[in-house]
């Protein structure tokens, strides 16, 4: 057999051009903490190719990974899409200003000049800061701007809308009993109607937001489990296919925790592909609907901005995305490698 | 560097693969395992890296009892311990030098250490210019030399095969052979099985026959030509 060479024990040389290096501590103490600094960089790097191994094996059958992090990208992205809206919406619920906001509804029979004089005198109030007066025709015109319905009102004799005073009290009577108490000399007055407390009818909503927010609680918990269990599928199937290998290499020494690794990193990339795949998901959908949302949106006064994925719910989503995709994969490669043992 | 006291195995199914077998190897000796398929050459050899515990006895390896040798403490034992297969276990999906690099990546070695060795490896067993091939395109001969370079790489204490040649013509066989008495040349411990008497015989080493899981013969044979 040409080439080869006499089996001579090899020492090892002092690496060559290596300067002595003049350092602040003694030279044992120096010494230590460059070890450990090369054992950490060493270690990191090791991560690192586990890491981008991981990623090249998944990028190998880039269909199959492609469905996987579609199915987890789906799954993910239902939540994010709820909770964005969610969460724009709560804004509503948090602005005081407005909590305390009553509107005044004027009887029909009441006139134009009438309800301006009713306006103006209310104004004086020392209890009000501020009072904004809309005639029944501007309340016609902004209902039909806004609620689609304005071909029917067309079909109708007469305006059907009221004039509204909507009256902002002073902070120092905005809060529930003085409110209360403002709101009865409100509608002690003989132009009124009725007169309403925004804050009723916030409060319902601030209720039925938080029935909303524990159902996308519910639903993001059990896509979440949905996403564990995909991974943990994928991973299984992975660890099957390569049973011979990692009899391999549990025959030449491997640990354990070396093994596992790859897998690990395999369920990082697959959720963090599929956090990316939501965002994707998440983004469109809001695109697609900002024309709705912002018209939804103009009704509700300035408090409600048209929903979109801020940096903070990117990042907590792409966490969350890989959190699960790494637990998933523990869960697999807890179950399933100890089972594979060289015999 | 071996030994073995008193050694039983048996399986669950109540048949007992081995029988009372004693025997020691010295730091460096070179040995070959011997008998009939079944006489349970296979069962020492898994005994000694631990994949099988012996029933009764004691099996020490490198000073270690391999008793008190816990599950997570396996893989560092296996470490110290070369091993070659008769079906050359190798990564089909790698390449040469990835495939005899794995003991080192196992070890957490750096990546310019890792090429020089596996270099060196690869030149002793004289498949340097085959680096990057894949195992499949090689033949039962040179895949053999790969797991023999992959054994090595790692300059364990001890190196054991399992019928390395089982699948080779007599010609090859003898070249692996040749092999390993190299190994055994720079202080390596050597324990090979086979069933290959005529060359074990041609080789003039300590040879330790099995038959139905005893020890029936430990002695140089004498070969006449």
């Amino acid at each position: 057999m040409a080439g080869m060479r006499p089996l001579a024990p090899r020492r090892r040389r002092p690496a060559a051009g290596a300067q002595p290096v003049r350092r602040p501590a003694g030279p044992q103490a120096a010494g230590a903490t460059a070890t450990v600094r090369d054992r950490i960089v060493g270690y990191l790097l090791r991560h690192l190719q586990t890491a981008l191994a991981s990623l090249g094996r998944a990028s190998r059958t880039p269909f199959s990974s492609l469905i996987t992090a579609g199915v987890i990208g789906i799954a993910l992205a239902l939540p994010t899409g709820l909770y964005v809206v969610l969460k724009e919406a709560q804004q509503l619920g948090g602005n005081r200003d407005q909590a305390a906001q009553i509107s005044v509804f004027l009887k029909m029979q009441v006139g134009e000049t009438q309800a301006q004089d009713t306006a103006a005198r209310v104004r004086n109030w020392p209890e009000i800061a501020a009072v904004r007066f809309i005639s029944r025709a501007e309340a016609l015109e902004e209902f039909r701007r806004t609620s689609g319905f304005g071909e029917a009102l067309e079909a109708l004799p007469d305006n059907p809308l009221p004039a509204v005073l909507v009256i902002q009290p002073r902070p120092e009577h905005a809060q529930p009993q003085q409110a209360e108490a403002l709101l009865e000399r409100l509608r002690a007055l003989p132009e009124t109607d009725i007169a309403q407390l925004a804050l009723a009818c916030l409060q319902r909503l601030a209720a039925m937001m938080e029935l909303a927010r524990r159902g996308v609680l519910v639903i993001a918990s059990l896509l979440g489990l949905a996403v564990l269990l995909v991974v943990g599928n994928t991973i299984r199937l992975d660890i099957q296919n390569r049973r011979d290998e990692i009899v391999i290499m549990k025959l030449i020494g491997a640990t354990n925790s070396f093994i596992r690794r790859p897998f690990l990193y395999s369920g990082l990339w697959y959720g963090l592909a599929g956090g990316l795949i939501a965002w994707l998901l998440v983004s469109l959908s809001l695109w697609s609907l900002r024309d709705p949302i912002a018209r939804l949106a103009s009704l509700y006064g300035d408090g409600f901005r048209v929903p979109g994925l801020d940096i903070h719910t990117t990042l907590a989503l792409f966490f969350l995305s890989a959190l699960l995709g790494t637990l998933g994969s523990l869960l697999a490669v807890s179950r399933h490698l100890g089972a594979i043992e060289p015999g | 560097m071996i030994v073995f006291d008193n050694v039983v195995k048996r399986y669950p199914g109540g048949q007992e693969a081995l029988s009372g077998v004693s025997f020691e190897l010295q730091r460096g000796e070179m040995a070959f395992l011997t008998g009939h398929s079944g006489a349970g050459k296979s069962t020492l050899l898994k005994l000694i890296t631990l994949i099988e515990r012996c029933t009764r006895g004691q099996v020490v390896v490198d000073g270690q009892n391999l008793a008190r040798v816990t599950s997570a403490r396996i893989p560092y034992l296996r470490r110290r311990i070369g091993i070659i297969f008769q079906d050359h276990r190798l990564l089909m999906d790698r390449t040469v030098f990835d495939n005899v690099a794995l003991p080192l990546v196992i070890g957490g070695m750096r990546h310019q250490e890792i090429a020089r060795r596996v270099r060196a490896a690869l030149d002793k067993v004289g498949l340097l210019d085959k680096e990057k091939a894949y195992p499949v395109t090689l033949s039962g001969g040179e895949q053999q030399r790969v797991g023999i370079a992959r054994a090595v790489v790692h300059k364990p204490t001890i190196l054991l095969a399992d019928e390395p040649t089982g699948n080779l013509d007599p010609e090859l066989s003898e070249t692996i052979m040749r092999l390993f008495e190299r190994f055994h040349q720079a202080g390596v411990t050597v324990l090979i099985a086979s069933h290959n008497l005529d060359l074990i015989v041609r080789m003039q080493r300590r040879m330790l026959v099995l038959h139905r899981g005893r020890l029936v013969g430990d002695e140089v044979p004498v070969w006449q030509e």
